[in-house]
């Protein structure tokens, strides 16, 4: 038996090249790696569902789709956007990719149950998958009773495996995530040092670990009673239809914020990076982040304004859904002070956290107008609300993902990418979102309810525009994966720090090593120090 | 296209809408004039003075607090708002929604019905009782600024005053299945003296005169006439009434009771009577609890003496 001297894997991406390497890997970069391409798979999907939402829409007649066709078209798009896409894009691709780095770690506490996860979210998928090739579902992503559990004839039942098995994706993920913060900081990474990013991934998987098993209940209480009768949300069997809709809040509102947490943690990597300064007000960041986490469990009711609940009940809820506005608020006064007396330049990341900054406030103030019960009455159900929570997600979400995956392009895969292209893309996508939706605010203020696969001639002109900016959108929407594909084989050659900044995931080679870092750092001062 | 102000409540919704507007807009405008000046003025390579500054904490708490209450202000106003949204007035008069997959059944007290259509008189405030026969529903009028959801075996009312004649958009709020889409009518909103000439050339048997005789056919008669050998409760003066059950608690006899009482007779027993009444759930129609319901509101032994004097 002789051996042979092997030199020492230089890179993570190095580490193997089969396709075993990657299906049993252990490494959170590369299971970060494998969660980017699924969601992104995904995504276009759910963005194909949306194109064809948007077509239909064009004209006021249902003439494109059956209204079978349509009910199963958004219905997808939302149960793949929001389980597929959102919920996992940031915390499980940039968060399972960036959370040791960040802290100085080898790997998050649980390798193995990290990979796990990442097979629950495939598995998942393939339900969802299966589902569509069946036929589909139509009882949209909010599977309302007791038309999921005894009126749709659709393949709802696969819909909600696959959805409840996404959820222990989620669950375990965020039981990781809070694992390694506690235990795995490097010397001298105390709590207040932490980047902000990791106090967003903090707080999101708090919210996953407490709210998704309410989710995973209340999806197991629809199959029962679809499959057995179990009165339990519908009346004709003794059960209470509002009841689902306690339940399905109480998990989809935190929903909320497990999307949107996430980016404004990643946000304010970007902007203190883009203005090489300081985050202005640290401690009220992560108070702030804090506090949406905690107050997100509390104003699941303002979805239900008109359900039928308590009036007395709305108000409360009316009342926290107006105070979670206040840490909201706090840090978009927080990220827009951290440009004062900055350096500032404008690469695609800036660009995208410049664009959330401004559409997050669009979509969290359009929240305010549905958190009063008075105004809520007549907007609740048309297409301000859908507006409002695409702003809030695709405006916010989708645009802080898509700049983390610019700024973080070099570590992950040791390429630059072409930032004319970039910015091209990301101006682009700009207009194309709000040409998309700002005319939903109108089309909803003028009373066009949503979900509708017809509807009256005066509502055209704004649909017809809406049609115009997505599909200025999903141009946009493709222009990453093509210059970003190519700058896989021509870009060039990153080298440990190319954006000059700061956080310990700077500090390795890009792609790190394996290990992430050959010694282990000691952190001597907090995040952010730029311009000393 | 502007939507018509239509009811009582659309220019209250609306005034608190435009203030809500002009607020939100002051501080978009105000966080981009910021935004775009620090963009222009600490860009890169301009040599604008850059000493670092530092959080300040009273700085976060004015552009937190200050917000803060002008927002509570507009919480106020709609909660004001609200609860005039959510009291009908005692002098309401009531008609009878009835939703199902993908209509809208009406019924008006005196029997009129109508489909998909709702005729109701300008300067009177009507009180919508509604239930669903399947899945949930929501019954949304955009130009008078109101919408309620419908729920299956279960009460829910929605009150307004419709201020201008004409007609007006009538759409379904609730996704319920593959025609939620066409799930839509009109409100037909007409002068008092109008409304009264279409009453009379839709009457039909009135609502309560259909439930007096589903009382007796359905032998409800058998056991809650007074002569009747049967213990159960007697009738009379029930609606507004406050109950005591048998479990201790007390409930008002609305609308809403009277329903689950027909058919959900062991939700809520009457204390000191044994719960031998069976359920009528799945044998009536809610249009024909609706009648019922309208003839027990009626059972009333004033209305019983004048009866007997004409």
């Amino acid at each position: 038996m002789s051996t042979v001297e092997l030199p020492l894997p230089r890179s993570y991406l190095e580490e193997g090249f089969g396709l075993r390497s990657w299906l049993l890997t252990h490494d959170h970069k590369r299971i970060g790696v494998l969660y980017g391409l699924g969601i992104t798979f995904f995504f276009f999907l759910g963005g194909l569902a949306a194109a064809l939402i948007r077509w239909e829409l064009v004209t006021p007649a249902g003439d494109l789709l059956s209204a079978e066709t349509y009910n199963k078209a958004f219905t997808f798009h939302g149960v793949v956007m929001v389980w597929f896409f959102l919920i996992p894009s940031i915390p499980s691709t940039l968060g399972n990719f960036l959370l040791p780095l960040m802290i100085g770690a080898r790997d998050v506490a649980f390798p193995r149950l990290n990979l796990f996860s990442w097979y629950l979210y495939m598995v998942g998928g393939i339900f969802t998958l299966a589902c569509l090739l069946l036929g589909g579902v139509d009882t949209g992503w909010t599977f309302y009773t007791p038309f999921s559990t005894m009126f749709s004839n659709s393949h709802v039942l696969m819909a909600v495996v696959g959805v409840f098995i996404v959820g222990f994706s989620s669950i375990f993920t965020g039981l990781n995530f809070i694992v390694t913060i506690h235990t795995l900081r490097a010397p001298g990474m105390t709590w207040m040092r932490l980047p902000l990013f990791v106090w967003a991934m903090y707080a999101v998987a708090l919210v996953m670990v407490l709210a998704t098993p309410v989710l995973a209940m209340t999806l197991s209480l629809i199959g029962l009673e679809r499959l057995f009768g179990v009165g339990i949300f519908d009346p004709a069997l003794g059960g209470d239809p509002v009841l689902f809709q306690h339940f399905f809040w109480f998990y989809s509102h935190p929903a909320v914020y497990i999307m949107i947490l996430p980016a404004m943690g990643l946000v304010s990597e970007l902007i203190t990076h883009g203005a090489r300064r300081r985050i202005f007000g640290y401690k009220f960041m992560v108070y702030a982040i804090i506090g949406i986490a905690v107050v997100g469990f509390l104003v699941w009711g303002h979805h239900m304004f008109v359900a039928g609940q308590s009036m007395y009940a709305s108000i409360v809820f009316s009342i926290l859904s107006f105070i979670i506005a206040v840490p909201s608020a706090i840090k978009v006064f927080n990220w827009t002070a951290t440009l004062y007396k900055g350096d500032i330049s404008f690469d695609a990341p800036m660009l995208y956290a410049l664009g959330f900054v401004g559409l997050f406030m669009l979509g969290g103030l359009t929240g305010l107008f549905l958190a009063a019960t008075a105004l809520d009455v007549n907007l609740t159900d048309t297409y301000f609300v859908v507006a409002h929570f695409h702003y809030i997600m695709v405006g916010g979400a989708v645009m802080a993902y898509l700049g983390g995956i610019h700024y973080w392009w070099p570590k992950i895969t040791g390429r630059m990418y072409s930032e004319a292209w970039a910015r091209f893309a990301a101006i682009l996508m700009f207009f194309g979102f709000n040409l998309t939706f700002f005319p939903q605010y109108i089309l909803g203020v003028e009373g066009m309810p949503r979900r509708y696969h017809e509807y009256l001639p005066q509502f055209q002109v704004w649909n017809v525009l809406s049609s115009a900016g997505a599909t200025i959108l999903g141009v946009a929407y493709l222009l990453p994966l093509l210059y970003l594909a190519w700058s896989l084989r021509h870009g060039a050659r990153a080298g440990p720090n190319p954006w000059d900044a700061t956080g310990l995931e700077w500090q390795t080679a890009s792609p790190p090593p394996p290990h992430n870092f050959d010694v282990t750092p000691t952190v001597t001062e907090g995040p952010y120090a730029y311009r000393r | 296209m502007m939507l018509p102000q239509a009811s009582s409540f659309a220019p209250n919704v609306d005034h608190l809408f435009d203030t809500l507007l002009a607020l939100c807009a002051l501080v978009v405008i105000g966080v981009f004039t910021v935004m775009i000046v620090f963009c222009v003025k600490y860009r890169h390579g301009t040599d604008a003075e850059r000493t670092p500054a530092h959080s300040h904490l009273g700085v976060e708490l004015a552009w937190t607090l200050i917000p803060f209450f002008l927002f509570m202000g507009i919480f106020g106003w709609s909660v004001h708002l609200w609860i005039k949204l959510r009291t009908p007035p005692k002098d309401a008069q009531p008609v009878y929604v009835v939703a199902k997959q993908w209509m809208w059944k009406v019924q008006h007290p005196g029997g009129q019905r109508e489909i998909d259509q709702l005729h109701v008189p300008a300067g009177q405030p009507i009180r919508l009782v509604m239930t669903s026969q399947d899945v949930i529903h929501s019954f949304y009028v955009p130009a008078f600024r109101v919408k309620q959801d419908v729920l299956p075996d279960r009460y829910t009312q929605l009150w307004f005053t419709a201020t201008q004649a004409g007609t007006y958009d009538l759409f379904c709020a609730e996704f319920c299945g593959t025609d939620h889409a066409r799930m839509r009518g009109r409100v037909v909103v007409m002068p008092p003296a109008d409304y009264a000439r279409w009453l009379h050339a839709h009457q039909g048997t009135g609502l309560a005169a259909q439930g007096a005789d589903l009382f007796r056919q359905l032998g409800c008669s058998g056991c809650h006439d007074p002569q009747s050998g049967v213990h159960a409760p007697n009738l009379y003066d029930l609606y507004g009434r406050t109950v005591p059950l048998a479990d201790g608690s007390q409930v008002l006899a609305d609308e809403r009771y009277l329903h689950d009482s027909i058919l959900l007779p062991k939700k809520q027993v009457a204390a000191g009577y044994a719960p031998i009444m069976p359920s009528f759930e799945g044998r009536i129609g809610e249009e024909d609890v609706l009648a019922l319901v309208a003839y027990l509101k009626t059972r009333t032994h004033a209305a019983e003496d004048t009866d007997e004097h004409r």
